[in-house]
């Protein structure tokens, strides 16, 4: 906007500057912090005012001081430049390249906060897409549009099932181009180079626009780093036609951003110190994904998180629960009897399952056959418990099969490892091999019609 | 005299210079035109409260006071619409600014070209008083819409015409004590403010919902309140949207405060698909949708609770019974938390502002059946749904709401993760409207229903008092009249409370099926225990047909239910014939 630059600082925290008499800030505008050694750190308008304006840094604030640090207004909100030079390229979290190529050229800047889609432009999401793992697909279905996170815990192989999604993800019988939107938000460089790997060598790096803060970045930066991925998701779907994978990991490191900006500017909390209004910007994240009536594309998210304690009642898990369209819960049990991927089928859920299942599009027995297979895991899981504590002995001939059902459902059904794909039909096969060990008359959730056609119980 | 930003903080915005500023004035700000509400005013200083997104407004921009309030228009034209928290029309929106929701749009909620026939009911020389019919419109294929006289008006009826006219025609002249009033079709009414009625009747008639486990046990009335508290994932949703479906409330206003996008597309889509179990016309026919999803502005969010309530209070005042569902009132008490926290107020528990509670009961008491003030009988049922965090209800909204609200449908994660749907736990639900319609029932279905659901009622309690026991000696060890309420309280649970939202007949239970398949439970209740009286093993009856029938009688339509019953009874006089007397 200007040339100006404001040197009337108060005060600087660790993240935080606050100036006095600024003339016409804009909320959430950019700002250019000038340090006296004339680098130059990114920040944004927190709170406009006529008297004291704050301003979050993107980068650290050591070395700032209230002397020779001054602040320009640039005379914008954040912007990402989108085009189709992105495809292939490594982004930091302001969208700036990092993988030492040149800037991205042409195309539009856009507002990465973007605008919330109008519900009546919706489209219900509504193709199933096969994941070729059978806890997903055929207990918990992901559908084009559907925003479904990982509840993941630390130690638990997130990134293995993040990619084998990524890698394996199909829809029957299509052909529309496809691209992933990686963001990685203060992972281990570890991780970033896993990832990378991975996409290099299924091929899809080329289709892949990368966003990476490593845990060594600023920390302010994941408070963006979201918002700009979802804006290059936007221009690949919406305008391009593209169906966009988006994979943010991990969103409690974004969570974490979020709370030392609240703490900074002394707001109230709510739970466990993180800012009361978290849901409303988780949401406005979210809520991105989707699809639009008329167009072509689609965004289909797929963030992650690590529960910390593996407690899925903590704020993050809780408030995320509350806006994404289900979840895929990890379980430490599983994951030390073996079982990969460790999907507890039980507590995950898929809230668009029905609209992508059924007749036409996977089978008509599907949506049956799962509720069976839930009904009969958890009443098998829960007879396991009992006879932890009664001993086998008291159960029934009819308890002991469901028992041994569920024992089976983990091995054969859950557990198949993170290279093995398999088709729905497979799926749905294993499915109707496992109850065929139980009594045909519990079978209280299938048709009749069904247990005729797919049953494979001996006459 | 326009005024200017000082302040700019999320959606709370400072500013000076505005011309007469009153609390609760709608005000445009910003170039942009942004809509914004006055909700407090400090030395030279307005507070405002803006309902959208105030990214890149700038300090010293201009604020024009609108001399409003924030209000609903009400009129024709409402039912079969969907609108944002502040009655902005999301289709007209979409027409004019794309697939997503630019800022400062302006558009009139309701179509002002459209032309109604207008039928009067009143004829000029009447006097005429407030909320008094005076004619008619037909809304939509399901509801006739009464023009009433606008509230505080009252007189002698000049002249009414018959015919077509938009909303914003004269229809009417009313000659006031000192002046002639327009009327028009088109009313207004500040959303946060109550509308009159005469008085308040006891509610004493169900709100039948076809959802068995609602309907048997936790009745709500029509014109009572009912809270669904649950952790994410147990099916909060799928219930209110069944609610909306297959209720016998006459008119829906569904809000979705705070939720997902997707969800309310899944009911602009279904909902036009459905047909009225009555009528066979269309259920969208009977709907207001007010969509202000979780990322739409969250001052709007706050408003869009009032919007709704003060569109389902108009067509109460009609003589309608009407049902609003709020999904989620949790998102709207997080609403009023953030705004609270931008407004610097000190906080109460778990920084919710400290009238949090006084703002939750506040809204209930907007339910009721009522005498309106034209003397015809409506009611006003309030459902909201609960989002506790971590599932744990004695957070500060959960427990101000069930603290007001008669009934409590308490949704349990265990029985959604064994796809146990609804899962309304039976234990820990109540509704204090039982007493209220025990006589609507036993004269509307039949003498026995009270003693019937309460006998099973009992059982499902006593199983669980035996489970505590299996857990420590096993099954085997039980007595044999344990192990019978056990098997009772199984078909209890899977064949008569568990329901298929998503099957054809299922999906609504009608009271009568609902009476058949609780007296069918009971017959074979009965031949048990006269068969454990005399010693009979309950093995005896594992897999007998009229447990096989009792399974498939959900999935029964009503037209076929005379003919399955006497299939059932047929089967338990088997059982009667083969091991009772036998022994």
């Amino acid at each position: 906007m200007s040339d100006v630059y404001y040197k009337n600082i108060k005060k600087i925290t660790n993240i935080l500057l606050f100036l006095e008499n600024v003339s016409e800030p804009a909320y959430n505008e950019l700002v250019e912090i000038k340090l006296g050694n004339d680098s130059v750190i990114t920040g944004q308008v927190l709170d406009a005012s006529d008297r004291f304006t704050i301003i979050q840094s993107f980068g650290n604030t050591s070395g700032m001081n209230v002397d020779s640090t001054k602040v320009r207004l640039t005379g914008e909100t954040a912007k990402f430049n989108v085009s189709d030079g992105m495809l292939g390229r490594v982004f930091n979290g302001l969208g700036e390249p990092i993988d030492g190529g040149p800037s991205v050229y042409g195309g539009e800047r856009r507002d990465i906060n973007g605008s919330p889609i109008n519900p009546y432009a919706r489209e219900e999401p509504s193709e199933f897409i096969q994941t070729g793992i059978s806890a997903i697909d055929g207990m918990n279905s992901l559908v084009r549009g559907q925003k479904l996170p990982i509840f993941s815990a630390s130690g638990m192989k997130h990134n293995q099932l993040a990619v084998q999604i990524a890698k394996q993800a199909k829809i029957i019988g299509d052909s529309g181009k496809f691209a992933i939107v990686f963001g990685g938000i203060g992972i281990t460089s570890e991780s970033a180079n896993y990832f990378k790997e991975e996409f290099e060598k299924s091929g899809a790096l080329d289709r892949t626009v990368v966003f990476l803060n490593l845990s060594s970045s600023p920390s302010m930066e994941r408070v963006i780093l979201p918002r700009v991925a979802l804006t290059a998701a936007e221009y690949l779907a919406y305008d391009k036609g593209m169906h966009v994978l988006v994979v943010l990991i991990d969103m409690t490191n974004y969570c974490e951003a979020l709370k030392e900006i609240s703490a900074a500017r002394e707001e109230v909390p709510s739970r466990r110190g993180y800012p009361g209004y978290m849901y409303t910007d988780l949401a406005s994240i979210f809520e991105r994904a989707g699809k639009i009536k008329g167009k072509e594309g689609s965004i289909t998210m797929l963030p992650i998180l690590t529960m910390p304690g593996d407690d899925i009642t903590h704020p993050i898990p809780d408030l995320t629960g509350y806006i994404t369209e289900g979840q895929v819960v990890l379980n430490r049990e599983l994951d030390k009897k073996g079982v990969s991927p460790n999907i507890d089928v039980l507590t995950s859920l898929s809230r668009l399952m029905n609209q992508g299942i059924g007749a036409n599009k996977t089978r008509e027995d599907h949506r049956d056959l799962a509720n069976q297979l839930f009904a009969a895991y958890a009443a098998g899981k829960d007879l396991r418990n009992l006879s932890e504590v009664v001993g086998e002995g008291a159960l029934s001939e009819n308890d002991k099969k469901f028992v041994d059902f569920s024992s089976r459902f983990e091995k054969d059904f859950v557990n198949q490892g993170y290279e093995t794909e398999r088709s729905i039909t497979d799926t749905l096969a294993i499915g109707w091999t496992l109850l065929s060990g139980l009594d045909k008359r519990e079978m209280k959730r299938l048709k009749e019609g069904e247990i005729k056609k797919y049953g494979k119980w001996e006459e | 005299m326009e005024g200017r930003v000082t302040r700019i903080s999320g959606a709370v915005v400072e500013a000076v210079g505005i011309d007469s500023p009153n609390m609760n004035d709608i005000v445009r700000v910003g170039n942009a035109g942004l809509l914004g509400e006055i909700v407090r005013l400090q030395d030279d200083k307005s507070i405002i409260q803006v309902y959208e997104d105030t990214t890149g407004l700038r300090v010293n921009e201009k604020v024009s006071n609108t001399h409003t309030q924030l209000s609903v228009k009400l009129a024709p034209g409402l039912l079969g619409s969907i609108f944002d928290g502040i009655q902005r029309p999301l289709e007209k929106i979409m027409e004019q600014s794309g697939d997503f929701i630019a800022k400062g749009v302006d558009i009139a909620p309701l179509d002002m070209e459209k032309r109604w026939e207008f039928t009067p009911i009143a004829k000029a020389g009447d006097t005429v008083h407030e909320g008094q019919i005076i004619g008619e419109v037909a809304e939509t294929s399901l509801i006739i819409h009464k023009v009433m006289v606008p509230v505080g008006v009252h007189g002698k009826l000049d002249s009414i015409e018959k015919g077509e006219f938009t909303i914003n025609q004269n229809i009417a002249i009313i000659s006031g004590d000192e002046e002639k009033i327009e009327v028009k079709m088109l009313q207004e009414w500040p959303v946060r403010k109550f509308r009159p009625v005469k008085e308040k009747l006891s509610p004493d008639i169900p709100l039948i919902t076809g959802q068995r486990v609602l309907d048997t046990f936790f009745p709500v009335a029509k014109g009572g309140t009912a809270a669904i508290p649950g952790p994410f994932g147990a099916g909060k949703t799928v219930t209110q949207h069944s609610l909306a479906e297959w209720s016998d409330a006459d008119i829906i206003v569904y809000v979705g405060c705070g939720e997902r996008g997707n969800e309310m597309t899944e009911m602009l889509t279904t909902l036009p698909k459905l047909k009225d179990a009555r009528t066979g016309k269309p259920l969208m026919d009977r709907t207001i949708l007010i969509a202000n999803t979780s990322n739409m502005p969250v001052a709007a969010r706050e408003a869009s609770i009032y919007t709704g309530a003060a569109l389902a209070e108009y067509y109460r005042d009609m003589g309608y019974n009407v049902a609003l569902m709020a999904d989620s009132t949790s998102r709207w008490a997080e609403a009023m938390r953030e705004l609270s926290g931008r407004l610097e107020e000190m906080p109460g528990e778990e920084g919710y502002p400290a009238y949090l509670s006084s703002k939750i009961a506040e809204f209930y008491e907007r339910a009721g059946r009522v005498r309106t003030l034209n003397d015809s009988v409506g009611s006003l049922t309030l459902i909201g749904a609960v989002s506790p965090a971590g599932g744990d209800v004695s957070e500060p909204v959960s427990q101000s709401t069930i603290r007001v609200t008669r009934v409590f449908w308490a949704l349990d994660a265990s029985l959604a993760n064994a796809r146990h749907f609804p899962s309304i736990n039976w234990l820990n639900s109540y509704s204090l409207y039982e007493d209220d319609l025990t006589s609507w029932y036993t004269e509307n279905v039949s003498k026995e229903w009270p003693a019937l659901k309460k006998e099973l009622m009992v059982v499902l309690t006593r199983e669980a008092e035996i489970n505590e026991i299996v857990q420590l000696v096993g099954y085997d060890a039980l007595p044999e009249a344990d192990k019978l309420i056990l098997d009772i309280a199984k078909i209890v649970r899977e064949d008569f409370l568990q329901q298929n939202a998503f099957d054809e007949v299922d999906a609504f239970s009608s009271i009568k099926k609902q009476y058949y398949m609780l007296s069918a439970i009971k017959m074979l209740y009965s031949v048990e225990k006269q068969a454990v009286d005399n010693q009979v093993p309950m093995s005896t009856f594992s897999g007998i047909k009229s447990k096989e029938l009792l399974a498939k009688m959900k999935f029964v339509p009503d037209d076929k239910l005379e003919t399955f019953n006497s299939e059932f009874k047929t089967s338990i006089e088997e059982v009667k014939n083969s091991v009772v007397v036998n022994v």
